[in-house]
């Protein structure tokens, strides 16, 4: 199996290469396009600025590449939320797959939402033996709107998507690199997707 | 509901962890990884190295003892310690630390702040304060609490807020080392008065301090030492205490 994860200068890339590695799945590090295109199944990570991240997927051509991927596609934490239509930070576009937008949490919450956090509502196979309520991981300050889409709903301030998912194409807002024994069991379900 | 995290905090010196570590079935305690793991499997929510090495050759044993945990752990972890610049904390970030702490060298050049969260994000940045009550004023110390400044606590805290700091780790020198709790007023002020999470440093001895901490002081988290590395308080048994004063934590 082919495990790529998507490089674009954007995130904390080593934390994924060693959750992987811990499940014992060597993974690919690569923005070359025929490189990513034959992956079985892709990571599309991001930690950063939406629309700094986004110029970076310009500049690799990634952003037209990323929508015809046909394989398991998951995005993490700011790869998620690019996955959207548009984010409220830096104004930015996004490539559309999830049909939601991105906005900032208000000053009614301490900002940014930082720590273990419930996720609720799972559907998809993503969550195969995963609790509903069970911790993971999250480091935000904007998030996605709760949607047709979500597979699994958090809250802080207010009831928001989680977790998104559309065709082949999956997307969480939690750390599953960073959620202990909870995250692994995602990982290892994506690859078995 | 988000969790009260709580955050045992590890002394490193050249790659080693030092102060006593007394752990019942730890084959070497000097060893950050080794301790760093039975933490996370205790449930430890996050965990705090901080860098006391004194030369650059120790600093660079730091960035291997950093990828070890990185590879190792499955739990997000903060390093701090001596870092004052964009490349040490792209170097630290490379080796897989999820956040970074900064100190003096934040008092020193307070743009630091916004430098690193322009180019990171705030939410990796950190930022460490000590202070001391000195009659009924709080003020801000360096170099591990030995040198005294003019800047108050609770200025200073709002403006590494409004320069993109996305956490405080607020260590109280009054309290830090003497067992008998947290500083629960300076703490709830700080929290009213930011919009950050804070975390708690300097004083826990007992459950209670951690419960005082979270329902009294409002912090976000609470950061620990020679409690837990002594075995002093067993992190599963705080946190079921906790969860039975109903403050949410994550078990």
């Amino acid at each position: 199996m082919n495990t790529v994860i998507i490089n674009y200068g954007a995130g904390n890339i080593k934390s994924l290469e060693f959750a992987f590695k811990r499940l014992g799945v060597e993974t690919i590090l690569s923005n070359d396009t025929e490189i990513i295109k034959t992956a079985d199944n892709i990571i599309f990570p991001g930690v950063g600025e939406a629309s700094s991240a986004m110029k970076m997927l310009k500049t690799n051509k990634l952003d037209t590449l990323i929508p015809q991927l046909k394989q398991p596609v998951l995005g993490i934490c700011l790869g998620m939320q690019l996955l959207c239509n548009y984010t409220e930070e830096g104004n930015t576009n996004g490539l559309g797959i999830f049909d939601v937008n991105v906005k900032r949490f208000s000053n009614k919450v301490k900002v940014p939402h930082i720590g273990w956090n419930t996720i609720k509502n799972l559907k998809s196979d993503l969550f195969k033996s995963i609790n509903e309520n069970e911790y993971m991981y999250l480091v935000h300050s904007y998030y996605a709107e709760k949607c047709y889409e979500a597979i699994s709903t958090s809250d802080y301030e207010f009831e928001y998507a989680s977790a998104l998912k559309h065709n082949n194409f999956y997307g969480v807002q939690f750390h599953p690199e960073k959620s202990s024994t909870a995250g692994e069991q995602l990982l290892k379900n994506f690859l078995e997707l | 509901m988000l969790t009260k995290r709580i955050i045992p905090c590890l002394d490193i010196k050249n790659g080693r962890t030092v102060k006593g570590v007394n752990f019942v079935g730890l084959r070497d305690a000097g060893d950050p990884v080794e301790l760093a793991k039975q933490y996370a499997a205790k449930g430890a929510d996050e965990l705090v190295f901080l860098d006391i090495s004194a030369t650059l050759e120790q600093r660079k044993t730091m960035h291997n003892m950093v990828l070890k945990v990185a590879e190792h752990i499955n739990i997000p972890f903060t390093v701090g310690g001596g870092i004052s610049s964009i490349e040490d904390v792209d170097d630290l970030l490379h080796c897989g630390a999820d956040k970074v702490s900064i100190n003096s060298s934040a008092v020193k050049r307070p743009q630091l702040i916004n430098e690193l969260s322009n180019k990171f994000g705030n939410q990796c940045i950190v930022v460490a304060i000590d202070a001391k009550q000195i009659e009924d004023e709080w003020f801000v110390h360096l170099a591990g609490g030995s040198i005294p400044t003019n800047l108050r606590l609770f200025d200073w805290a709002k403006e590494v807020e409004q320069r993109g700091a996305g956490e405080i780790l607020f260590t109280s020198m009054n309290n830090d080392g003497t067992k008998h709790g947290f500083a629960n007023k300076a703490l709830a002020k700080l929290s009213e008065m930011v919009n950050i999470p804070v975390i708690a440093s300097g004083g826990a001895g007992s459950v209670q301090h951690f419960i005082d901490a979270f329902k009294n002081g409002n912090a976000d988290a609470a950061l620990a030492a020679s409690v837990f590395h002594f075995g002093e308080i067993e992190i599963s048994d705080l946190k079921h205490e906790l969860r039975k004063q109903n403050i949410e934590v994550r078990l």
